[in-house]
């Protein structure tokens, strides 16, 4: 039973990574920018529902709604006054200006919250769980897994049926034909954004009821967010939802042989992954 | 009253490379024209400084005698000017009808074309909605590029060499559509290589070599060494 245990919890833990990685699949899916803030985008959000919290006495559930639209709002201004002014045919603006911002929010969350780790408590959730015959699930994990699973079937309604999302899909094939048909690209990629910010908001919800975190911890996020999408392959959300989940299993799996491996069983299937499938294992063409 | 669409002496860049060299050419409300020239004469680039792709001095283009020169492309099909480009330019990874959705985009009111019409126009497009844009052969993709641009319902339809590389067959077909699209009061531009073609649909024909106006006028009034003269740049008594 052991083995089937230490299975479930990496599935479980590959929800995490997914909610991580949705929102940087999402935008590499639709512009190709690689957001190197990713990280500390979902730390910041972190410290707002903290905030929120602590000052309104809100639920931590509740207190990500009220932080979802303000998250967006974030990412839509982010998007379109400095991050759209980075995209074009050379690949390094954006990378060094996501680089840039990463460490202004570091900097800024250790001026305004301190070095001191924190974490959103969820009371009687923390330490729940229900028993499958004979292998028992933390509530916590279970909670995060079907939130991930809602959150790519809700982003999948949203690029397939709806006409934002077409025209998501139409911008991310050809911009200047895009253009043609009266879309704003511009606009275009600061929604696209802003929704990912709202999925950092959900990530961030259950990195601060899950652990501890601090001003420091976004790039380790960033680097299990973005195994997951190379894994998964580039611009498949189902697949970064996979990529998620073996990156999970990998660490616990690691982790159960000897507990000193978790971290590094991860970055070992990533680069078995990149290795033998290096497009990823369900690049966009079977999406 | 001001014409459907002016250019004053419409100059064009590429870098530093001029393209361009003071274009002036008129549309007026319901009529086709057709700017024909050979490859390199300026023809694309013409369609796409009055569809917006260029920008250009805001008063070297006037629609219904107001400039849009300066204005990007998403203001410009809002004024209900559409452009077919040249090539096709489907999206690839949406499906027929998802690329005739994306056409309506930036619509503003009615007008004759949703969905069931342009399947009225294009059939075949019907059956194959489901498909991806890109698995349909070249004159069913040149359909959906026309139906794409007709479904923001504009007064203006540029259409950038939409018979290039089809059968004879196949484009009798893509301009038997034309004049029902005609018949809703549309104008209509029509760049083409094929002068006999460009002749037989156009009320007006515009002649450009190397980036200027060679030669205009009514096809009946336009006489072939003139005409040939003006394409190719040779005088009439060089060519046999
Ligand atoms: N993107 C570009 N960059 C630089 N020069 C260009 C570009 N596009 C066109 N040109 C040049 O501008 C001139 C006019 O090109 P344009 O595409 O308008 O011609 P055309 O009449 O449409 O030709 P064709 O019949 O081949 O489509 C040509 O000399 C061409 O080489
Ligand atoms: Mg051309």
């Amino acid at each position: 039973m052991s083995f089937i245990d230490t299975l479930l919890q990496g599935i479980l833990l590959g929800g995490l990574y997914a909610l991580f990685a949705a929102g940087l699949s999402l935008v590499f899916g639709i512009m190709r920018l690689v957001n190197l803030a990713h990280g500390d985008l979902i730390v910041l959000a972190a410290f707002l529902i903290l905030l929120i919290v602590s000052t309104l006495g809100l639920d931590p559930f509740l207190a990500a709604v009220v932080a979802a639209p303000l998250m967006f709002g974030l990412g839509w201004l982010l998007q379109y006054y400095l991050l759209n002014r980075t995209l074009g045919k050379d690949i390094l603006p954006p990378l060094l200006v996501t680089f840039g911002l990463s460490i202004v929010i570091q900097n800024g969350l250790l001026e305004s919250f301190t070095a001191d780790s924190r974490r959103i408590s969820a009371n009687a959730m923390e330490t729940a769980s229900v028993d499958f015959g004979g292998i028992s699930a933390g509530v916590m994990p279970l909670v995060t897994f079907v939130s991930s699973v809602l959150v790519i079937v809700a982003l999948n309604q949203l690029i397939y049926r709806t006409s934002l999302g077409r025209a998501f899909r139409a911008t991310s094939d050809d911009v200047v034909t895009a253009t043609l048909m009266g879309i704003r690209p511009n606009s275009i990629f600061a929604i696209a954004t802003g929704t990912a910010m709202m999925i950092v908001t959900v990530a961030a919800l259950y990195l601060g009821m899950r652990a501890n975190f601090d001003p420091t911890a976004g790039p380790a996020r960033l680097i299990y967010a973005f195994e997951a999408v190379i894994i998964g392959g580039l611009g498949s959300l189902w697949g970064t939802l996979a990529g998620g989940i073996i990156l999970g299993v990998a660490q616990t799996v690691g982790a159960a042989i000897n507990p000193e491996w978790q971290i590094l069983a991860g970055h070992i299937a990533f680069l078995l992954v990149l290795l033998f499938r290096p497009r990823g294992l369900f690049p966009r063409a079977m999406d | 009253m001001p014409s459907l669409i002016e250019t004053r002496g419409l100059t064009a860049f590429y870098g530093d490379f001029q393209a361009l060299f003071g274009v002036d050419i008129r549309l007026e409300p319901g009529e086709t024209i057709a700017v024909i020239g050979a490859n390199g004469a300026g023809k694309s680039t013409l369609m796409r400084s009055v569809s917006g792709l260029i920008v250009n001095r805001h008063e070297m283009i006037l629609h219904r005698g107001e400039p849009i020169g300066a204005l990007a492309a998403p203001d410009v099909m809002r004024r209900g000017i559409a452009l077919v480009p040249e090539g096709r330019k489907l999206f690839a990874s949406l499906t027929v009808e998802e690329n005739l959705k994306v056409g309506a985009c930036g619509r503003q009111g009615d007008g004759p074309w949703t969905l069931e019409t342009i399947y009225d126009l294009f059939p075949i497009l019907k059956e194959r909605r489901r498909n991806p844009a890109t698995a349909l052969s070249g004159g069913q993709q040149q359909m959906v590029a026309i139906g794409r641009a007709l479904m923001s319902n504009p007064q203006i339809l540029l259409c950038d060499e939409i018979s290039l590389g089809l059968a004879p067959v196949v484009i009798k077909d893509i301009y038997a559509a034309f004049s029902k699209i005609r018949a809703t009061g549309a104008a209509i531009v029509i760049v083409e290589q094929d002068i006999a073609q460009a002749l037989k649909v156009a009320d007006r024909v515009y002649c450009m070599m190397e980036g200027r106006i060679t030669l205009s006028g009514c096809p009946r009034d336009l006489d072939r060494a003139d005409i040939h003269a003006a394409y190719f740049g040779a005088e009439p008594h060089e060519l046999h």
